[in-house]
């Protein structure tokens, strides 16, 4: 059987906003099944995002969604998850809002290790703005903003996210779309927060100014640099040269925020 | 058997009185003079099941007490002048989403760092004016501590009663000085809960006007699912940029407070009946104008006080009413003139309004009080 | 033994007219037909459901 997707997307959303080849739709489906094989229940799903192209996805699912401020996914979800931690709470939203203007949320997210999952669609640029470059735009690359080349380097958000105490971190592509769905899976499972960022193409503002002909040239490129970390451990530094590694990136067990505050509270009663 | 009583500063009051009304959800950033709000609630919540969370930034804390709200706790949040102005961005978003929830700032000197310490009455205009956009505006400026208790438990009254943000203002002096103050007992204070829906999940909308101008709210995790957003909305919670819909929806967010002025509203007037000279004074300013207004009257100057206890609305139509017959208004405030202004604005030039304005970081006293008076002839 | 043939479903008013599908299908089955893609070669599907799992836009439906 086909997977049913109607299932899960609101009645009359579809077609949705995103632009022909983003790849942010992939992702959304990815995220679907991801939903679906780990059983979650609409009704106890926030589904939460901030701004920006990627940031439009919640509205088109099924679920308690929140459509928040510029940067602030992580802030709003924060709160939910804190009011009420039966709550699966999936953060989603793009590069620049989650790691520029949002980058402090995201950080103190990571660090908490609050039991939610945070989906990053990098498409390395500003889309619904019109193209600005962003904090994950690499060195060189044009954009609306940096007509002369990007003089700023790039964050690996992957590895942002590692640092400042995510405990689990994966990465795939949308070319790999197979893929998706399980790296998600898995972190909606893991106990903690956790990081997906999913490599994606913006045709349309950033494909057109960096001379990538077509949307498929745009998927090659995901589809050739991705190198998964097993097949990664047997190669060299110079084959890994201009490459990324994809898949579970990092994972370990924490003490989780809401599971500690419950603890907290154990004691203050117990103080009372 | 007898109340109990205790000495409490305004900010631990406020707290107190939060926890009165039903809050269970603090959400927070370290700023002073308002952390002693942030210190009792971390304390007290847990015990009662309830979360305290101190956020990363101002910013981060306001959106947190959104998403708490959303699942259908009541949530406070503490700040002061500087992190007044970065919460704006998410009371805004409070404001379109209709999303109760109360935020308590003490005014202390600015504009930016400014006088940490130092009162002031200068964020009023930053309560309703402060995000952008036109939005609905409540804003209460208790005067003592026992006040602040009281007037903090019907901020989350009004909050939830009309789906939105509400501000409750003391200067630094009414959040940091300590007076008696008498507990109210349980039931004594009205406590209001957010109307839930009535009809089933699959036929609620979030911003359904069959039910009037307040909709009621559903919580995440209820059973409801329902989208929230900071774009104009559709009564079903979805983006909108249809012309008639975006004005008629605008337009009831803010009548959700313009028509339930008569219910917000709170004032008091004291000597003014008879008064030619009629100071109207708020805060800690407020108990200055009363002691120079007892003065005066002993000195054969009929003077009366108008105690706003809500700064927004602002009672327009009873000012005007009032202005017929005095001779002039003092407006004693620690600010550059911000309800000079406004009082201005609705008396339609009846009474001269004589401003006494101080950014000093020193409270108004009686004296210059009294000595305006004398200026009116 | 007849082999099965899945079916593939375009929802037209869906697709967006990316080429993905069409080019990263390893059996070449699909083509555009204007703005749209179409079935071309039904009986070349391997059904690995690469097609539907990358359209962006919910246009495709395999059932093998």
């Amino acid at each position: 059987m086909a997977f049913d997707y109607d299932k899960y997307i609101r009645p009359g959303k579809l077609p949705h906003i995103w632009c022909p080849g983003c790849g942010h739709g992939i992702v959304m489906k990815g995220l679907i099944r991801a939903i679906d094989a780990v059983g979650l229940d609409k009704k106890n799903t926030a589904i939460v995002s901030g701004i920006g192209c990627a940031s439009r996805l919640p509205g088109y699912i099924d679920c308690c969604t929140l459509h928040t401020a510029h940067g602030r996914a992580a802030a709003f979800a924060t709160g939910v998850k804190m009011a009420k931690p039966e709550m699966d709470v999936i953060l989603v939203g793009g590069d620049g809002d989650g790691t520029a203007i949002g980058g402090n949320h995201f950080i103190h997210a990571c660090r908490r290790n609050i039991n939610m999952t945070y989906i990053i669609m990098n498409n390395k640029i500003y889309g619904m703005t019109g193209g600005q470059f962003s904090p994950a735009t690499p060195t060189g690359a044009k954009a609306s903003t940096t007509p002369y080349g990007n003089p700023d380097p790039a964050f690996d958000i992957a590895k942002l996210a590692i640092g400042a105490g995510a405990t689990f971190v994966a990465r795939g592509t949308a070319y790999h779309a197979n893929q998706i769905d399980k790296l998600i899976a898995e972190a909606i499972q893991h106990k903690g927060f956790s990081v997906v960022e999913i490599l994606d193409d913006c045709p349309t503002t950033y494909g057109r100014r960096n001379k990538f002909r077509s949307v498929i040239e745009m998927m090659n490129v995901l589809k050739d640099i991705a190198v998964p970390v097993k097949a990664a451990e047997k190669m060299s530094p110079e084959q890994l040269q201009g490459k990324i590694l994809t898949g579970v990136l990092y994972k370990e067990e924490k003490p989780e925020y809401t599971t500690e505050y419950a603890k907290v509270i154990e004691r203050a009663k117990a103080a009372k | 058997m007898a109340k109990k009583v205790a000495f409490l500063q305004g900010n631990e009051a406020a707290a107190q009185g939060a926890l009165y009304a039903g809050c269970t959800f603090f959400a927070g950033y370290p700023i002073t003079p308002s952390t002693e709000v942030a210190e009792v609630m971390s304390a007290e919540l847990p015990k009662i099941g309830g979360k305290f969370i101190q956020m990363e930034d101002e910013i981060g804390a306001m959106a947190a007490l959104i998403g708490a709200s959303l699942t259908g706790v009541k949530a406070l949040t503490s700040t002061s002048g500087p992190g007044l102005s970065l919460k704006q961005e998410n009371i805004g978003y409070a404001c379109i989403a209709e999303v109760p929830c109360v935020i308590y700032n003490v005014m202390r000197g600015g504009p930016s760092t400014g006088m940490p310490t130092g009162p002031s009455q200068s964020d009023v205009m930053c309560a309703k004016w402060g995000t952008h956009g036109d939005h609905p505006a409540i804003l209460l400026v208790p005067a003592s501590v026992q006040e602040t208790y009281e007037e903090t438990v019907r901020a989350f009254n009004l909050a939830e009663k009309y789906r939105t943000p509400v501000m409750v203002m003391p200067d630094e002096i009414v959040a940091h000085m300590r007076e008696r103050i008498v507990f109210p007992e349980k039931g004594e204070l009205e406590v209001v809960d957010r109307t839930a829906p009535s009809v089933p999940p699959e036929q609620y909308k979030p911003y359904d006007t069959s039910f009037g101008d307040v909709p009621p709210l559903a919580a995440f995790g209820s059973g409801y699912k329902f989208h929230v957003t900071g774009l104009n909305k559709m009564q079903d919670g979805f983006p909108t940029t249809k012309a008639e819909i975006v004005q008629a929806e605008e337009e009831r967010q803010v009548r959700k407070v313009e028509a339930n002025k008569a219910d917000i509203m709170k004032w008091e007037e004291y000597l003014v009946d008879d008064a030619d000279i009629v100071v109207v004074a708020y805060g800690s300013t407020s108990r200055s104008a009363r002691f120079a207004v007892n003065e005066a009257r002993k000195n054969g100057i009929k003077a009366g006080l108008f105690r706003l206890q809500t700064f927004w609305p602002f009672p327009e139509d009873r000012l005007l009413q009032i202005s017929k017959k005095v001779k002039a208004f003092i407006t004693p405030e620690m600010n550059l003139g911000m309800c000079h202004g406004v009082v201005k604005g609705c008396i339609e030039g009846n009474a001269p309004v004589l401003g006494i304005f101080r950014v000093d970081g020193e409270p108004i006293n009686p004296g210059q009080i009294v000595d305006k008076m004398k200026e009116v002839k | 033994m007849e082999k099965k043939l899945p079916t593939i479903e375009i929802i037209e008013k869906y697709c967006k007219g990316c080429h993905i599908c069409v080019e990263f299908c390893p059996t070449k089955v699909l083509e555009m037909q204007g703005f749209v893609a179409a079935v071309k070669n039904l009986e070349a599907c391997i059904k690995c459901m690469q097609c539907e799992l990358r359209c962006p836009d919910f246009a495709i439906k395999v059932t093998p």
